[in-house]
């Protein structure tokens, strides 16, 4: 009875499964839609682009990967924020730091 | 200690495969690292073409479109396998994961006719740090495919061999982890390296 109960919590059903695909399948068409038709601002298709893919991430971890913040998720839902702050720094202050230093040396 | 720390984590889950799980989760987070410095490599590097081909001029998006619909469905058929699996159904898992299979299948075997394609017309790794850095991270997600499908086909053969033990229904959990962290790191390659390298 448990046994079950824990099954359906943690590992989703038929239909959140298509949920997760559906919204997926939009997150996808429409930047590859943006940029393929173009006629956008290069600021605006890059922003959108970004924004969709971080959207459909986040579809992905509820619908697919199953994280949530129960007592039994939570703990996998921590260790990937924090995997996710690792990753902003080393991403993000690398190519902070290096395009810095590439425009200092074109002077 | 150990044993205290290990009792209360047993006790909040009560089926022995979680730690097991859990543990290969951690594995999966130290794995994003080694993607997020793959990637913070290509985002240095991507601008250095040498004169040569850049994003623009190499990136088929239609072809990557199917590329990513093959990585898509794989997902959801890998989820349907899972779902066969929890029910207990063999035939259901079998058939699923080999649906799964196939579409993974479909994706490198497209991947690689793409790295064949560029490398017989001279764009090959060495070329320029552009290809380098690209061939370095697209490949890195394709051997992690790759392996993944390995991967698959072993647990088949486990599964027709002793049926859906506790242990396999641990191993199928663990594949499903990585199949749609999988997944999740292709949202990334196509957004960053092949829509933003077409615009």
């Amino acid at each position: 009875m448990s046994q079950s109960h824990e099954a359906v919590a943690g590992h989703g059903s038929v239909k959140s499964y298509l949920t997760g695909f559906l919204l997926s399948v939009f997150l996808t068409i429409i930047p590859f839609w943006m940029v393929m038709k173009g006629g956008y601002t290069r600021q605006v298709t890059t922003l959108d682009i970004f924004a969709f893919a971080v959207v459909q991430i986040v579809i992905h971890l509820k619908y697919f990967l199953h994280l949530d913040f129960t007592k039994n998720g939570r703990l996998n839902s921590f260790s990937f924020l924090f995997t996710a702050m690792v990753i902003v720094m080393l991403v993000g202050l690398s190519v902070w730091i290096i395009t810095a230093a590439d425009t200092l040396m074109m002077r | 200690m150990t044993s205290t720390v290990s009792h209360a984590i047993g006790h909040e889950h009560h089926d022995s495969g979680s730690q097991t799980v859990l543990g290969f989760w951690f594995y999966l987070m130290t794995d994003c690292i080694l993607f997020a410095t793959a990637f913070a490599t290509y985002a240095v590097l991507y601008r250095n073409t040498a004169g040569g081909v850049s994003g623009k001029d190499i990136f088929d998006l239609q072809y990557v479109a199917v590329e990513t619909a093959a990585l898509l469905l794989s997902s959801i058929t890998y989820g349907f396998a899972m779902i066969s699996g929890q029910k207990g159904l063999r035939s259901g898992v079998m058939t699923w994961l080999a649906v799964t299979f196939l579409f993974g299948a479909v994706f490198i075997g497209m991947e690689l006719n793409e790295f064949h394609h560029l490398i017989s017309e001279g764009n090959g790794p060495g070329t320029s740090a552009f290809l380098s850095a690209f061939f370095g991270l697209v490949g890195l997600h394709g051997l992690h495919v790759t392996a993944g499908l390995f991967w698959m086909a072993v647990l088949m053969f486990e599964a027709a061999r002793t049926g859906l033990t506790g242990r396999l229904m641990t191993r199928l959990n663990c594949l499903s982890l990585f199949w749609h962290f999988l997944d999740v790191v292709w949202i990334c390659v196509f957004t960053v390296v092949y829509l933003k390298g077409a615009m």
